[in-house]
């Protein structure tokens, strides 16, 4: 056991001790299922003396859970006590995630599924402490809605959500990223051959890529009307320069060694390009296309405030703020960030495959 | 000179291209005015020099939006609210506080995802979604949230943009802090070296390269979050306010006015970061 698995018991099994003592004072039948939760979390300590696998922590983190979301509607203002066991949950969650991931870390790539397990823990216990949170200490629902609102609002307007998801991601996301990142990595190859187009357009490709392009939106907008088109075309202005700067960055990533071996090899340019270069150029393109493609998103949606058909993320989320309709907006944000994370996460998968010699990705980690 | 001389070339070749995409844009609505004053068969230099000095042109030429910058900045008075300065200024200090911010978060949570397997697993995923998240959305939600218990002024705006400028620095930190090779780990290990002495001896030299990379697009993103967060406020002030008049108003030129002087902005930020990179580099010994 490690020094910080060592403190967080203690302190997860002395904190459970003091809110049991508290939660005496109360009526015995009140909030049963949290008691017993935290007597539970007293008998833990005898980990110091019998050994107690992960598994445990993370059955005892789970009953915290879900004693306290049934109890929320038992108590008027929630007691110290429940507070308490609200932090104990945390604690123990916290432990087995890193009890797990100690047991898990020297096999790495044997256990796909248990390594996916810690994010959705740490996932879930987010939600779990949002949702109690909110509905315990009583948020208004305008500033901050509980999840278990966003989800039903995410249910009860499906169709709205999925149109709005069709009109932006699919109309204005794809089509602006797939020509906003071909492009750029065309223009990179392009300029790479040409010292002096090289010299010329490099530094005005960083000055662009550092630009505040979301600001073209109003003039895209005027230009391109208020469909999709104007949308794709901010998506594609974005996406390019990120794209040419890390391209040529990373065609300059072989070493002088590297490039005289393939002179000895008598290899010409386009085989140097193809078998050296380009491949050497990997991270940096990837690393591109991961920026891109959160930026794309955020560029679709924010130029859909500046002028949209009545349908769109951008247009949902706007109005929803207007007529203060917030969990159909968080229920807009969640579709978003669904999207998001699933473009981000294929194209990870695919750097994975493609820069496997990458000691980032060999190390197992993308 | 030598350096000069392409960027200059293709500076030129934007400025030409520019003029004659005026001329082109702006014609269908300059051939309208001229019918309605009943002027025809105007020689061509003389319809092009209208193209490029209508009020309100699809796309200014750039010596109108010059002529804007010019007005908007040296001939008004500092404290003017119409004054590019003063709204640059406001944009700029928020800028700044949320990149310094946003650097720190995203080495520190580098450091601890390198060094703890469950902050890696459990954290990254996550680092990665909160980013998808469209940051426009909530910033009227922050700023509302956050006026209400008492903060208002830079320090919400601020928040958008290390929001904004943490991802950046966390992704390139995390892959530089792991691009030591297992072998020069390795070698750390014989020589008994501790945890602390391999960061700060390996992995914080070799991180650099990425740092200053990830820090040149935190930089600019955070303007982004700057200019961005402006938009839920619009007395507050700031380079998006004027973004968002102007297109509430068909003001083209004041848009383009507000947009080169935030590119200006960006520019002489990414070059900062750039010479404190050039100087590091110096004094690591590595040779360009």
């Amino acid at each position: 056991m490690s020094q910080l698995q060592f403190f967080l018991a203690l302190i997860a099994g002395g904190l459970s001790a003091i809110a049991l003592a508290l939660s005496l004072i109360t009526p015995f039948e009140q909030g049963l299922l949290l008691k017993a939760f935290l007597a539970l979390g007293v008998v833990s300590l005898l980990r110091f003396v019998v050994p107690m696998g992960p598994w445990a922590d993370g059955v005892l983190a789970v009953l915290g859970a879900t004693a306290l979301l049934t109890s929320l509607e038992v108590f008027a203002p929630a007691p110290p006590y429940f507070w308490l066991a609200l932090t104990v949950t945390w604690l123990f969650a916290w432990l087995f995630v890193e009890r797990l991931s100690h047991t898990l870390a020297p096999r790495l790539s044997d256990n796909a599924g248990l390594g996916l397990l810690i994010p959705v823990m740490f996932g879930a216990a987010l939600l779990v402490v949002w949702e109690v949170v909110t509905r315990g200490a009583n948020v208004p629902p305008v500033l901050l809605p509980a999840p278990s609102m966003i989800g039903a609002q995410l249910v009860n307007s499906a169709p709205i959500l999925w149109a709005d998801f069709v009109q932006t991601f699919i109309k204005s996301v794809l089509p602006g990223y797939a020509i906003g990142c071909l492009s750029g990595l065309a223009v990179a190859i392009l300029v790479d051959r040409s010292p002096f187009l090289k010299a010329g357009l490099l530094p005005i490709g960083n000055f662009m890529s550092a630009l505040p392009i979301i600001g073209i939106a109003p003039i895209m907008v005027m230009w391109f009307g208020f469909d999709w088109q104007s949308k794709a075309a901010v998506v594609v202005a974005m996406t390019f320069f990120p794209m040419l700067v890390n391209t040529v960055a990373g065609l300059n990533a072989s070493s002088a060694i590297e490039r005289d071996l393939m002179r000895t090899y008598a290899a010409n340019y386009w085989q140097t390009l193809m078998k050296l270069r380009l491949p050497a150029a990997g991270p940096f393109i990837f690393n591109a296309l991961k920026i891109n493609s959160t930026l794309a998103l955020i560029g679709a949606i924010v130029a859909e405030f500046f002028g949209t058909p009545v349908v769109g993320m951008g247009f949902r989320i706007s109005t929803g703020v207007g007529r203060l309709a917030i969990d159909l907006v968080w229920a807009e944000i969640a579709v978003a960030a669904i999207a998001g994370s699933a473009f981000y996460g294929v194209i990870a998968l695919i750097e994975r495959g493609v820069t496997f010699w990458h000691p980032s990705v060999r190390g197992g980690r993308a | 000179m030598t350096r000069a001389l392409p960027i200059l070339t293709v500076l030129l070749a934007i400025v030409v291209i520019w003029y004659a995409a005026a001329i082109g844009m702006n014609s269908p609505w300059q051939n309208t005015l001229n019918t309605r004053a009943g002027l025809t068969d105007l020689p061509f230099t003389d319809f092009a020099l209208q193209t490029w000095a209508q009020d309100r042109p699809l796309l200014p030429a750039p010596h109108q939006v010059i002529g804007e910058i010019w007005n908007a900045t040296v001939a008004l008075e500092l404290t003017s609210k119409r004054s590019l300065a003063y709204h640059g200024w406001i944009t700029l200090s928020s800028t700044l506080l949320g990149f310094v911010l946003g650097t720190a978060l995203g080495v520190a949570l580098a450091v601890i995802i390198v060094h703890n397997e469950a902050a890696n697993r459990s954290l990254m995923p996550w680092i990665i979604a909160s980013q998808t998240i469209p940051i426009l959305a909530i910033a009227p939600m922050v700023v509302v949230g956050l006026g209400s218990i008492g903060i208002t002024g830079t320090v919400p705006r601020a928040l958008i943009s290390m929001y904004l400028s943490f991802f950046p620095v966390v992704v390139g930190m995390v892959k530089g802090l792991r691009s030591p090779e297992a072998i020069q780990l390795d070698l750390m290990r014989t020589y008994d070296a501790s945890p602390w002495q391999t960061f700060w001896k390996l992995r914080w030299p070799a991180a650099m390269p990425m740092l200053f990379a990830s820090m040149k697009v935190g930089i600019a993103i955070s303007l982004v979050g700057a200019v961005v967060s402006e938009l839920s406020n619009a007395a507050g002030g700031g380079l998006g306010v004027r973004l968002l008049t102007g297109s509430y108003n068909g003001q083209t030129i004041q848009i383009w006015a507000a947009l080169f002087i935030a590119a200006a902005l960006a520019a002489v930020l990414v070059m900062l970061v750039g010479a404190a990179e050039r100087l590091v580099n110096a004094r690591m010994g590595v040779r360009a």
